[in-house]
């Protein structure tokens, strides 16, 4: 420590800044300080254009809907009634399959759930305007992409319970989703490992001259790790066919977007200091999104290079089955939340085309809760994780190699052994 | 005397020491307002402010990283790693220079410091909040690693642990937060109220690191385990009426060579547990170690306990897990031997 006895008079105080959130349990929050950009207001770039004429839209916010519903802007995509119709059924039907698995959690059928409620745009709409054969590394908040992809409700729910329909074998937490066949890389647990494997896979598909595009996923928190520099480095090294994206929900866990930088700069104007393509995007607004993320996906696929993309949004609920928000943040920061609910807005787009009325809305509702409820049905057919463990003892020793060494053989045995102990019957 | 379970303990040894020494300061993921995912720096940034109890950007390198910087300008960094399954971002600056910086100035600057971190299994949490990574730590010349079992003991070694001049990884069996567990996973849990152990000094008391505990005196034979598998190889012995001494390391390193050594020239026989994966693990240098120093008064191969050689599978966890049957068998081979 500094030699108290011998202080430096003539020098003022160091003091340390420690970033704190706007409001706390018992604050009203008031979020009037955001600054809100009207829809349509941020220029369009040409998709060739060079990263630079990105950097003021890093400090903006692309939005396309109007308070009014109406897409404004050139930023409209322009999308037909029946892609806005898919988006707004996928949308829905997160939410709904968010909540039967969080109650499901809750009555014990599962160890561990978490939703994306209010950020339920960012991956339908990305997933919308990428090619199906377009790779995602994601992170445990984008269950969106398979919904958007036609990824069986079922096959997610078997690998939330763990159960015999469950693809990955009861080996990995709830939610950890992985299917090559829809473009959809394994989770990780581990923050921030996906960013630089998705600049990997980019690179790869330029090695061979392929003409498919990866995206990655991140949090606004997990951008503190290491790992997203390295990704943003390679990125922009070697110009990877790379979409980027930040989910900045203003929370990590209890910690506020503030404690990973987001009070000295914007997410996406970290795209300035790399020379990387950034935009920063209305999360809540599945049109912004989708244009967003087609010209970022547009300018990677015509060898103009990555883009990082910051989907400005809210963590409506929880962090996860295990987190009781309640103990560090303000009680209705949701509703206040200036950029809304992202199904609300989309369904007044569609209402105010007139593509859409309550009527169909109310029966779309009804549709999707039996479409949820019935995979649930048949999922839990299969299996909750209370019943399982000891079904298929062996299939836990397979795939630490592709072959089972001598030592991982014997244990398997060993295992196997234990278990008939245990049951007095034959675990199978 | 005031009755804590783990996390109540470790948060106590907290207050007392920032209390005592103002270079203490405490950060991590959600460490600060919030007080921990487990809670155990509750109510400390609001007791000694935002500059010595705060929350961390979510980067295990940077947490070490400026930890090391604090520590070399002369503060005390007690900081946490949200699950040990998370502490390899930070793994660098623990192995290449937490540990080494004191050897590798000859002793000009040094590192105390102290890494928390939850760990190991039984909770379902699958492949990444299930790890025992302890061997990683052992295996790396200039850390000292101590694993807790009881809330006594928590508060005790980590106190120590903050007042030691070197490094100390920490490790906290998070199974055992709340209650002992005696690996019967179909048993309800027991919460550490009804445990004598959870009688918890107030104030200031140490449990010297490098010190193991005799936990159970016998003659048969010597077990010996650490966190979680101390209460799991108890309730084994006495459900199998075996006559075991069974011994809690406490610290892992330096190790209490003298207690072990002792106690396995009386039995003559030793059975090692830990809920690690095998291979590599520090069962096996316990194993060698008994081997090295005991070999004499062996009466049969020292046994190993551990986990299974594959990543903690989530449904499986019960088959992973080295519950009663694994020990009960061990126990068995060692005396029949
Ligand atoms: C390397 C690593 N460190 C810590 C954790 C624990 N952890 C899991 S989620 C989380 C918060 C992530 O916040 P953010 O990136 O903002 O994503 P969000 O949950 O808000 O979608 C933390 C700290 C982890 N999973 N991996």
């Amino acid at each position: 420590m500094a030699d108290k006895s011998h202080p430096r008079p003539n020098r003022p105080a160091l003091a340390l800044h420690v970033p704190e959130p706007p409001f706390r349990p018992g604050d009203t929050p008031d979020f009037s300080s955001i600054k809100v950009p009207a829809a349509g207001e941020a220029p369009r770039p040409d998709i060739a254009a060079d990263a630079e004429a990105t950097f003021p839209l890093c400090t903006h916010l692309v939005r396309v809907l109007d308070e009014q519903g109406r897409a404004v802007g050139p930023w409209d995509p322009k999308l037909d009634a029946d892609t806005l119709r898919k988006m707004l059924k996928d949308m829905k039907t997160v939410r709904v399959f968010d909540d039967r698995m969080y109650r499901a959690q809750r009555q014990g059928k599962t160890s561990f759930y978490m939703k994306c409620t209010g950020e339920e745009a960012i991956a339908i709409a990305a997933a919308t305007a990428m090619d199906p054969e377009d790779m995602h590394f994601p992170t445990y908040r984008q269950q969106g992409l398979l919904v958007a992809r036609g990824y069986p409700l079922e096959t997610m729910m078997c690998q939330i319970y763990s159960n015999r329909g469950d693809p990955l074998q009861g080996r990995q937490l709830p939610i950890m989703y992985s299917d090559k066949k829809h473009g959809f890389f394994s989770i990780s647990g581990n923050l921030g490992t996906q960013y630089p494997q998705a600049v990997g896979w980019a690179m790869a598909s330029a090695i061979k001259g392929d003409s498919r595009i990866a995206m990655g996923w991140i949090g606004d928190g997990a951008t503190a790790e290491g790992d997203f520099h390295s990704a943003m480095t390679f990125a922009a090294v070697y110009q990877a066919p790379v979409i980027l994206a930040v989910v900045n929900n203003q929370w990590a866990i209890s910690s506020f977007s503030g404690i990973a930088g987001a009070e000295q700069a914007t997410f996406a104007s970290r795209a300035v200091g790399y020379g990387i393509a950034g935009l920063r995007v209305d999360g809540n607004d599945a049109l912004a999104v989708y244009a967003a993320v087609q010209w970022a996906s547009e300018r990677a696929r015509t060898n103009n290079g990555p883009t990082m993309i910051e989907f400005f949004t809210y963590r409506a609920e929880g962090h996860s089955t295990s987190d009781d928000p309640t103990g560090y943040r303000a009680k209705g920061e949701a509703e206040e939340w200036p950029l809304g609910d992202p199904i609300a807005r989309l369904k007044a787009h569609l209402v105010t085309l007139g593509e859409w009325d309550e009527e169909r809305d109310a029966a779309l509702d009804k549709e999707i809760d039996t479409t949820v409820r019935a995979a649930q049905k048949d999922a839990e057919k299969l299996g909750i994780l209370p019943q399982q463990g000891f079904d298929d003892i062996p299939s836990m020793f397979e795939d630490v190699y592709s072959e089972t060494p001598w030592h991982l053989a014997e244990q398997r045995d060993q295992a196997l052994a234990e278990a008939r102990e245990f049951l007095g019957r034959d675990p199978a | 005397m005031t009755t804590r379970n783990m996390i109540e303990a470790i948060n106590d040894a907290h207050r007392v020491m920032m209390e005592r020494d103002d270079s203490i300061v405490v950060f991590g993921e959600d460490v600060g307002y919030f007080g921990g995912v487990f809670r155990a720096t509750g109510g400390l940034q609001q007791q000694f402010g935002k500059t010595r109890c705060f929350d961390a950007p979510i980067s295990e390198g940077g947490i070490v990283g400026t930890a090391v910087g604090m520590a070399a300008y002369g503060l005390k960094p007690v900081i946490e790693i949200q699950f040990a399954d998370y502490i390899y971002p930070g793994y660098d600056q623990i192995v290449s220079e937490v540990a080494r910086i004191r050897y590798r100035t000859a002793g000009e600057w040094t590192m105390p410091m102290v890494i928390r971190s939850p760990y190991g299994g039984g909770i379902f949490g699958g492949q990444t909040h299930s790890q025992s990574p302890e061997a990683l730590f052992t295996h790396c010349a200039g850390l000292k690693v101590v694993i807790p079992s009881n809330p006594h003991d928590a508060k005790g070694l980590l106190i120590a642990a903050i007042e030691d001049p070197d490094p100390v990884m920490f490790f906290e069996p998070k199974r055992i937060y709340n209650g002992p567990f005696d690996g019967h996973h179909d048993r309800p849990v027991r919460p550490w109220s009804k445990h004598a152990l959870s009688d918890v000094p107030d104030g200031h008391y140490s449990v010297s690191l490098g010190k193991a505990q005799v936990v159970r005196k016998g003659e048969a034979l010597t077990v010996l385990a650490y966190g979680t598998m101390v209460h799991v190889a108890l309730a084994a012995v006495e459900d199998n009426g075996v006559d075991a001494e069974v011994i809690d390391l406490r610290t892992l390193l330096p190790l209490d060579m003298e207690t072990i050594e002792e106690s396995v020239k009386k039995t003559g026989r030793c059975l090692v547990v830990q809920e690690a994966t095998k291979t590599s693990g520090f069962a096996s240098e316990l194993a060698t170690l008994v081997q090295e120093r005991c070999f004499y008064h062996l009466e049969a191969p020292v046994e190993r306990v551990t986990g299974w050689d594959t990543p903690y599978p989530h449904a499986y966890e019960w088959v992973y897990f080295p519950g009663p049957v694994r020990l009960k068998n061990a126990l068995k081979k060692v005396l029949a031997a």
